[in-house]
């Protein structure tokens, strides 16, 4: 059972990181790097249940709160010119 | 007769979820735009993550009869429904502040200019209303509904309302 939900976690992300070279934008490859993100953390979970030890979800429950604040954190560096201020760049447009 | 039910449930659910999974990641290589893209990936990010996580606090809680990791899945279902609509949202609204213009279903671009991508993402969208309320194209539109059109329908057509500009 947890098998066919592992090949299906392995297919996806082969295909979104399909996307994530090939993507024509910055924020296509930053929507790819956060859905892998997604999927490492739930094959992380299944994994753990496949091999009978659900020990490796301490992991998963790190990496979920980590792949977040990361895809927040680039996302605040491309948006603003500084990621420390709060003023959009709208001059530059 | 317990854990026959829980073997079936647990089938359905993994099942479902892995058909999820799978169809967000067929879109997310197949869809045309960086908008719809996001649409893809959150089939994977919400319906997939979260059909999932039943079956496996299911097989948690009958199977392997660990509390602990049952509660644990439970934690990274809460943290995933919130962060991963937040990041959809922040994702999109970065793209439209950094000019991506949204396409329509036959490829065109639905607003003028990426100047326009830039103005719906800065503009509030209390004042965009307003703005637009007079507007000749949208202003049948909001006619033919009911008469009491509130600011929550207003509001809520808010996202749409460049698409009439477009076709004028």
């Amino acid at each position: 059972m947890f098998a066919v939900a592992t090949i299906a976690l392995l297919v996806t992300m082969v295909l979104t990181l399909a996307r994530a070279l090939a993507g024509p934008t910055l924020f296509d490859r930053l929507l790819a790097v956060n859905s892998f993100g997604t999927k490492t953390v739930l094959l992380i979970a299944v994994f753990g249940f496949l091999t009978g030890r659900p020990d490796f979800l301490d992991i998963a429950l790190v990496y979920a709160l980590i792949n977040f604040l990361g895809t927040v954190a680039v996302l605040k560096f491309f948006e603003l010119d500084d990621p420390g201020s709060v003023v959009y760049r709208e001059d530059d447009y | 007769m317990l854990e026959w039910l829980v073997w079936l449930l647990s089938w359905a659910l993994v099942l479902v979820g892995s058909l999820f999974i799978v169809a967000g990641g067929v879109g997310m290589v197949r869809l045309p735009d960086l908008y719809t893209r996001l649409h893809a990936a959150s089939v994977t990010d919400t319906g997939g993550a979260i059909v999932l996580s039943f079956a496996l606090l299911l097989q948690a809680v009958f199977v392997f009869g660990n509390t602990i990791a049952a509660i644990k899945v439970s934690l990274i279902l809460f943290f995933t429904l919130f962060t991963a609509p937040t990041a959809s949202h922040a994702l999109a609204k970065s793209a439209l502040l950094s000019g991506q213009v949204p396409l329509g279903a036959g490829g065109e671009p639905l607003l003028e200019s990426p100047e326009e991508a830039v103005r719906l993402a800065t503009t509030p969208v209390g004042a965009d209303d307003d703005e637009d309320a007079p507007h000749p194209s949208t202003a049948p539109a909001i006619d033919g509904g009911a008469g009491a059109d509130s600011t929550g329908g207003a509001r809520r057509s808010g996202s749409e309302d460049p698409s009439p500009d477009a076709s004028v």
